[in-house]
């Protein structure tokens, strides 16, 4: 059997002499994998970097064989980010993500398009933060551990919502905190949608869904921890809002 | 008993597929060789790789492999230029060698940071090149890692560190490589040059 369709590289790993086992995300099949001959060679090796659209044609006896992935790029996104490293950093946190959080052979068309769009704002607009951190919402979102900020979890009410319940994910008013705010995690505008005001509101953020990426979605994986490239990426944007302080 | 040798050649038959570039055919065909030519290969051969075992280690301060404590870059006294060049490995020390257009030394990291592999900088030796930027008086880090998602998160990471260093940071070039023809490249690589085009004198 065998298929077409366009996907993006997410992991590439050397398999043997020249061979590579590489990890697609496509539209309609989701996360698939398979062998590329010659993929780690010295020809090939350059165009198969994660992030990169790739015209992909599978084939394989069975279905539930690993196959084998023939490769022609469509777009490589190396250049457009090779020179910042905050991109960088990004490009390294979406894939390594993507591959580590997605079931294989399930497809996310919603999740593939909106990673699609992000990984093409990454060193070509400066929104890419804002969008990095709604992607990782849709991300939870996807995997069964969405946020639930509609209303207080605690009083119903659906305004004045200033923190998340660690537990849950739902939305906490002030009133309904209580004596366990310095429990909650923080709940910033920007988690609702809107542009965060500045770096900070970012980063609070991104500090509430790095709870749940790291406690509830790795938490379910096993053993394995959030691949670290995600906290570089944080660390890197931190970096900024501790040089305004200072 | 086994048409194709004895236990001690089949045992170096499969050693040698072990190596890159062999694999069980080729390693068979190798120690066949050696053996016809056993004055000539075998036992220069076999008197070699036991040198190399006793003394190859690799260098206290820069990484290298050599067979004394401080590999004879890091000795040359020609060689305090001052700059420091960062390579991810040892074979990639060994090709800028090749290519002999730096005269300075140089620090191996042992890798890249890599998600994949979960390889932090703590796996790396990023402290130890820290350490040495301060120690030596170095002037100029030259970043010469691989153009890979890891080569240059790496390499960013490692701007990060060094921040505070007074040291000038560069890294190599990307671009048309020499004798390329723009046909045969692929599209990251133009916009790469694209962009790092530079006037003619």
């Amino acid at each position: 059997m065998d298929w077409q369709e366009d996907g993006t590289l997410l992991t590439i790993r050397p398999h043997g002499e020249g061979a590579a086992i590489v990890q697609l995300l496509t539209r309609a099949r989701g996360l698939q994998s398979g062998l590329v001959r010659g993929g780690s060679s010295r020809k090939l090796a350059p165009l198969f970097q994660p992030g990169a659209r790739m015209q992909a044609t599978w084939r394989a006896r069975l279905e539930e064989h690993l196959g084998t992935f023939t490769l022609d790029p469509v777009k490589s996104r190396m250049a457009d980010v090779m020179q910042d490293g905050d991109a960088l950093a990004a490009l390294s946190a979406i894939t390594s993500i993507l591959a580590f959080a997605l079931p294989e052979r399930q497809p996310f068309p919603a999740l593939h398009d909106g990673s699609e769009l992000l990984l093409d704002m990454l060193g070509t607009s400066e929104l890419w933060p804002f969008a990095y951190l709604r992607w990782e919402q849709a991300v939870l979102e996807h995997t069964g551990y969405g946020l639930d900020l509609s209303q207080c979890a605690v009083t119903g009410q659906t305004e004045h919502l200033i923190y998340v319940s660690p537990r849950t994910g739902r939305a906490v008013s002030a009133e309904g905190a209580g004596a366990w705010a310095d429990r909650l995690l923080p709940l910033p505008p920007c988690l609702t949608g809107q542009p965060p005001a500045d770096r900070a509101e970012l980063l609070e953020a991104l500090r509430t869904t790095g709870h749940f990426l790291h406690h509830h979605l790795a938490a379910a994986q096993g053993s394995k921890p959030l691949p670290a490239a995600r906290d570089r990426l944080v660390a890197r944007l931190s970096r900024e809002t501790r040089a305004t302080n200072e | 008993m086994d048409p194709r040798g004895s236990d001690d050649i089949q045992n170096l038959i499969a050693m040698m597929a072990k190596l890159p570039g062999l694999g069980p055919r080729s390693a068979r065909r190798a120690v066949l060789k050696l053996i016809k030519r056993r004055d000539l290969l075998l036992l220069p051969l076999a008197d070699a790789l036991q040198a190399v075992a006793t003394t190859a280690r690799e260098c206290q301060r820069c990484g290298n492999i050599g067979t004394a404590d401080l590999c004879d870059i890091c000795t040359d006294p020609a060689r305090a230029t001052g700059e420091l060049c960062v390579v991810e490995d040892v074979s990639d020390l060994w090709a800028m060698e090749r290519a002999g257009g730096f005269k300075g030394r140089y620090h191996v990291l042992g890798g890249t940071l890599s998600a994949l592999d979960a390889v932090g900088p703590e796996e790396l030796r990023i402290p130890e090149l820290a350490q040495r930027v301060s120690d030596e008086g170095i002037t100029e880090v030259i970043l010469a890692l691989n153009a890979t998602v890891d080569g240059l998160t790496t390499a960013h990471y490692i701007v990060d560190a060094l921040e505070n260093s007074g040291a000038q940071l560069t890294s190599l070039a990307q671009g048309v490589p020499v004798g390329g023809e723009l046909d045969y490249l692929d599209d990251g690589t133009i916009t790469a040059a694209l962009r790092a085009r530079k006037a003619l004198q």
